[in-house]
């Protein structure tokens, strides 16, 4: 049994049919990868998933539980999947370490010092450390996002979404967040990605779904995606993607 | 891609030119000390650029620009000095001798009475300003309550609000500070005047503060919101630890704002019986014939409100320096 299946989901914004029947099946230790143009769908998927939206129809699965629609305990949903966003959302108002310890102190119950203690380790693997008590305002984006992963990785989540979390990032800023996303594919975290960054996602992915007007419209392994697509659509998106230069 | 480009445009010739502010000059004479330093400048300028020294003429330039603003600036000040001057010597010194006899103003006696109210005034406003600030938060947060189920609680909080602004502080403070006592409501009916007018402020200020407490909640970009939720915060938690503490701290000025205007409002308390600053001096203004105990209140009210704006200022720009990366 797949850890997270997707089944039919739709979803409208008013009149705009952003999802239109998205099926979707994540093992365990896979990382998917969902490519394809602005307003294809992406983002919301993913906010789907971590029940930020709540979808109009079908139905999404975790282990087999039904985790949307009515009478779902949706934070407990979000102690196993977690979510990093495109514009990093730290708080402001709390030090980085504050940042990384909030939810694991108040939600999981675990002392301070040992949520103190876990999130140095944290930092500590991704060369953070000595910005622990830094406010964010005072990193770079790069150094932000870093700190934003760390945050999800902190409640230990089983699934780890993220969304486009390079798209806002000076391009020398790139790598050092995605060699923390290779990283935690290597340690065998599950993951989907939504990304613009082609030449990582045909690196790191188990599989590459493109997304057109909110249904899947080609999946398969990295190799078959960008080496042999089969959909004429997916060909004119990739073909696009190397006119711009970054394929 | 050439039609995007605008199609050769003459070369500016403006920006070479020497600024002088020779109107600015002349019109700051108004303020004759600084304004002839101004017209100096500016006269300098002009001289310059006709020797064709462009660069000393600019900057002789600014610096006539710059004396004409020090020029409104003090030249404003000095006028409105004078003005006050003049207002107390008219009708042969009437405003002095009512509002500034040294007779009264340095009666030791009056300055004690009028302390003693003060030190009421100080209460009352302590204890609502406690109040509101709590009160008023949870009128907010119910007044942001997601959901269809949160309806008719949310619209309770609403009504109130409404209900509230609409009334004049005075009249809340009457029906509370008379009517609950004659009304012998249970409970309500054996309380001090004080502690009526306590009750009073708090719900008419609470209206008001709760209003600019959900201004501030609603400031906070949604964004903020979903990141705590995604982490498995509570609705309730994503208020405590993340919305609340960010909406208070943009909302400091217009909340220093609101409490100095209940500070001051504690001077209609008297109205209801009890002996406050405003209180007394009426009643010393009245047995002496002068004026010159509202002067005496009226310092009391400024000592205590100036400095804490201050200081409430000072504070709010530390914190701001030390969170944002002193980019301000």
């Amino acid at each position: 049994m797949a850890l997270l299946e997707l089944r039919e989901v739709t979803k409208a914004f008013g009149d705009n049919q952003v999802l239109r029947g998205i099926d979707l099946d994540v093992e365990i230790h896979q990382v998917v990868t969902l490519i394809g143009a602005s307003g294809s769908g992406k983002s919301t998927v993913l906010r789907c998933i971590n029940a930020l939206e709540d979808i109009d129809g079908g139905v999404i699965r975790l282990d087999g539980d039904r985790v949307s629609g009515r009478g779902v305990d949706v934070d407990a949903l979000r102690r196993e999947v977690g979510i990093v966003f495109q514009s990093y959302n730290l708080f402001p108002h709390m030090t980085v370490l504050q940042n990384i310890t909030l939810a694991p102190t108040r939600i999981l119950g675990v002392s301070s010092d040992q949520a103190n203690g876990q999130a140095l380790a944290l930092l500590e693997r991704i060369g953070l450390a000595d910005k622990a008590r830094e406010y964010p305002d005072r990193l770079s984006g790069g150094q932000q996002q870093r700190v934003a992963i760390v945050r999800a990785l902190a409640m230990q989540p089983r699934l780890l979404l993220l969304d486009e979390i390079t798209s806002a990032l000076d391009p020398e800023l790139v790598a050092e967040v995605l060699n923390i996303v290779r990283d935690l594919a290597d340690q065998g975290m599950t993951m989907i990605l939504a990304t613009h960054e082609m030449g990582f996602a045909r690196e790191v992915s188990s599989k590459v779904c493109f997304l057109h007007q909110g249904v899947i419209h080609e999946e398969g392994p990295p190799e078959q995606i960008f080496g042999d697509p089969q959909q004429e659509r997916t060909r004119a998106f990739l073909q696009r993607i190397v006119e711009a230069g970054r394929l | 891609m050439s039609e995007l480009v605008a199609p050769g445009l003459p070369a500016p010739q403006r920006v070479g030119r020497v600024l002088t502010y020779r109107k600015a000059a002349i019109a700051s004479l108004l303020f004759p000390f600084t304004g002839v330093l101004a017209l100096h400048r500016s006269l300098r300028a002009s001289k310059l650029a006709k020797q064709g020294e462009v660069e000393a003429a600019r900057i002789e330039g600014e610096k006539a620009r710059d004396w004409v603003w020090y020029s409104v600036g003090i030249g404003l000040l000095v006028y409105l000095i004078a003005f006050f001057v003049l207002l107390l010597l008219a009708n042969n010194a009437g405003v002095t001798r009512v509002f500034m006899s040294w007779k009264h103003l340095g009666n030791a006696k009056a300055w004690s009475s009028m302390l003693k109210g003060f030190w009421i005034n100080v209460q009352t406003f302590l204890w609502a300003e406690a109040f509101v600030l709590v009160w008023a938060l949870v009128v907010a947060v119910v007044r942001m309550l997601p959901g269809k189920a949160c309806g008719p609680i949310r619209g309770l909080a609403t009504a109130y609000v409404d209900v509230f602004r609409a009334f004049p502080a005075i009249l809340v403070v009457y029906m509370i500070g008379f009517g609950l006592p004659k009304a012998n409501v249970p409970l309500l009916n054996d309380l001090s005047e004080m502690q009526y007018s306590i009750i009073a402020l708090t719900l008419v200020y609470g209206a008001y503060v709760s209003e600019v407490y959900r201004a501030g909640i609603q400031s906070i970009h949604w964004s903020q919101t979903a990141a705590a939720r995604s982490l498995g915060l509570s609705n309730g938690q994503t208020m405590r630890f993340v919305v609340v503490p960010q909406a208070v701290r943009r909302v400091i000025p217009p909340l220093v704002n609101d409490f100095i205007g209940l500070q001051k409002d504690t001077a209609i308390i008297g109205f209801i019986g009890v002996q406050d600053a405003v209180a007394r001096a009426r009643f010393y203004n009245n047995s002496k014939g002068t004026l010159a105990g509202y002067t005496i209140a009226a310092i009391l009210f400024f000592v205590v409100s100036v400095p804490l704006t201050r200081w409430f200022e000072w504070m709010q720009n530390r914190q701001r320096s030390r969170v944002e990366g002193g980019r301000h």
